[in-house]
């Protein structure tokens, strides 16, 4: 059957699978055709999500990617990869007068360091396919919009996209493709238990021009795209997946 | 850990109102600067200074400073 977007005969990596976007976007990539080696830190979780996959051949890995020295053991035993999903990620609202190093530093590490450092050592370790295509999961909240309490997250997402676009300059000789979702608040658990509550979350919903937040599975289409060959043309770009709300 | 030093912090999170209104029986959420904003400084002032982490439930759930106050105490056994 015709499908510019199947991704047979495609391996890919998909980093924080255990839930939300990394989750959705696990289970819908099995559905077209890839192989999937997925990641996460919670071990129960990530189970969960390697059950619903379907198909065969895909592995699990439990690890927790943003420390450093597992990092190189973890990318040593992967196969040749099509697809890196650099999507793992943490937020955390904080006033700027309130942030710290130690701060900084916990945010970056997990939303910066860890998806840069990930495709680097892919990249030396001659681990990525000719042709494949890399995608980072940032935000509107990168380089789109600002909102108090939000300058840690903004600064750990826009550094993405930053890099994102040198990223996809340098790896073009190679046919490999680097581009960035900007998902806006998507219903997901990141901000469950967290400085934000559900009634603030269901009022900020309605100031979406299509009134509500964006589905997991929503952000994963959208990252299939990328990874598909119906976007050979397509490198150093940003895909907004935010119902509008950048347009206000 | 002290009550008044508590109330102290938190007044210090707010530009424009008077110390002096605040007091544990004060109905923080009621007062005019109150917004989704102070709650963030809010918690962010108690991870802070106390080493807790209040969520957005726990500042939901309260009605006075003293409420929040024993929130910190309970969390900090």
């Amino acid at each position: 059957m015709y499908n510019p977007f199947s991704l047979d005969n495609k391996t890919i990596l998909v980093t924080g699978a255990s839930s939300g976007i990394g989750k959705a976007t696990a289970i819908e990539c099995s559905k077209l055709g890839a192989k999937l080696i997925i990641t996460g830190r919670n071990e129960e979780r990530l189970s969960e999500t390697f059950n619903k996959l379907e198909g065969s051949g895909h592995q699990k890995i439990s690890a927790d990617l943003s420390n450093i020295e597992c990092l190189s053991s973890f990318i040593e035993e992967l196969p040749l990869l099509d697809g890196l999903v650099n999507n793992a990620g943490i937020t955390e609202k904080i006033p700027v007068n309130f942030v710290t190093e130690e701060k900084i530093r916990h945010l970056v590490n997990i939303n910066t360091f860890s998806p840069i450092l990930i495709f680097s050592t892919l990249l030396k370790k001659k681990k990525l396919n000719k042709g494949a295509s890399v995608v980072f999961v940032s935000s509107i909240s990168g380089n789109y919009i600002s909102d108090f309490g939000n300058s840690m997250y903004s600064l750990s997402k826009g550094a993405i996209q930053a890099f994102a676009k040198n990223a996809a300059l340098e790896s073009a000789s190679k046919n490999i493709r680097v581009n960035c979702i900007c998902p806006g608040m998507i219903d997901t658990s990141i901000l469950k238990d967290s400085a934000i509550t559900e009634e603030q979350l269901q009022e900020d919903a309605k100031k979406y021009p299509l009134k509500r937040y964006g589905k997991p599975e929503e952000v994963a289409y959208g990252i299939i795209y990328l990874l598909s060959n119906a976007s050979s043309f397509v490198t150093g770009t940003d895909i907004v997946i935010d119902g509008g709300f950048i347009l206000q | 850990m002290e009550l008044d030093l508590f109330i102290k912090n938190f007044a210090e999170q707010f530009d424009e109102a008077d110390v002096s209104v605040f007091t544990a029986e004060t109905k923080f959420k009621t007062l005019d600067d109150w917004s989704s904003m102070t709650a963030l400084t809010v918690i962010a002032m108690i991870d802070s200074e106390y080493g807790v982490q209040i969520k957005g439930n726990d500042i939901r759930d309260s009605i006075t400073i003293k409420d929040l106050f024993d929130k910190i105490i309970a969390q900090k056994k």
